[in-house]
């Protein structure tokens, strides 16, 4: 394995802890809206981070190694279920936005936060079977963009960061 | 921060916001339907959208039951206890019940 390589894993790994950190932090703090289902996602910043800093594929991998552990450690099969199928959604439209797209990170972020609401309510569709749930659809939306755009202002001035983003370039895998 | 990605933050809540309206229109008002039983056997179901009167006289008695501003009541009743009367609206929780004349008055959700 590369020197290259070997970094790119270690700060794989601290996303990861980072990720799984914030995850937690979010359920200490006392933040809810009052509707179920809507919260700040503040794990996904490790993950905005790790798709600008490092690559799709990282932020991919950090991911799903997040949801697997936190489900094991706070939840059960059932929220890996949900967690699985938004985080894995979410991802993959931040890549594909990010790549198609002139948005900068705020607004691939946006799109990560609808998609991961949109994610979880089509799991819940299919788990509760109830049409009326269609009603939450306006409000996950909403709530995913604000979200979004919260997290995305917040990772902005670390990807910007001008001795982060050296530090992380040497990281990359060289083409 | 690109000025793309703030529209994008207002696109996504307005559709938001009109989506929002758009089901409250189509999902609203196809609501509750308050189901009247007599002896527990279904004697008539009452969307709660229209305002109605309906006079139900049967072997046990007659009752009025009302359908006003999408609440339901008994205006009036043959039996002695008026019980039904004094229960007021009938909600999901708490249906209305006449004994004397095995008449009730629940409430159903649409699904």
């Amino acid at each position: 394995m590369k020197k290259s390589a070997c970094k790119r894993l270690a700060a794989c790994g601290v996303l990861a802890a980072l990720a799984l950190t914030l995850g937690y932090l979010e359920q200490l703090l006392p933040f809810t809206v009052g509707i179920y289902g809507v919260k700040l996602g503040l794990s996904n910043l490790a993950i905005v981070m790790a798709l600008y800093l490092l690559d799709g594929k990282s932020a991919v991998v950090i991911n799903v190694v997040r949801i697997i552990i936190s489900s094991l450690l706070f939840g059960n099969m059932l929220s890996m279920a949900y967690s699985l199928v938004g985080g894995v959604l979410s991802t993959a439209v931040m890549l594909l936005i990010k790549r198609i797209s002139s948005l900068g990170c705020v607004g691939v972020s946006i799109c990560g936060g609808v998609a991961h609401n949109i994610g979880q309510l089509c799991v819940a569709m299919v788990l509760v079977s109830n049409l009326k749930l269609a009603f939450y659809l306006p409000v996950l939306l909403a709530a995913g963009a604000v979200t979004g755009f919260a997290i995305g202002a917040c990772s902005l001035p670390v990807i910007n960061n001008g001795y982060i983003k050296m530090l992380c370039d040497s990281y990359k895998i060289s083409k | 921060m690109k000025k793309s990605d703030i529209f994008l933050l207002l696109a996504v809540v307005l559709t938001a916001a009109l989506l929002f309206a758009v089901l409250f229109v189509l999902l609203d008002g196809t609501g509750a339907v308050a189901v009247i039983t007599v002896d527990g056997e279904e004697y008539a179901r009452l969307p709660l959208d229209t305002d109605t009167v309906l006079t139900v006289s049967t072997d046990y008695g007659t009752n009025v039951v009302v359908v006003k501003d999408g609440k339901v009541f008994v205006s009036e009743a043959s039996c002695q206890d008026k019980i039904c009367i004094n229960t007021g609206n009938a909600s999901e929780m708490r249906a209305i019940v006449c004994l004397p004349n095995k008449l009730s008055v629940s409430i159903e959700g649409d699904e």
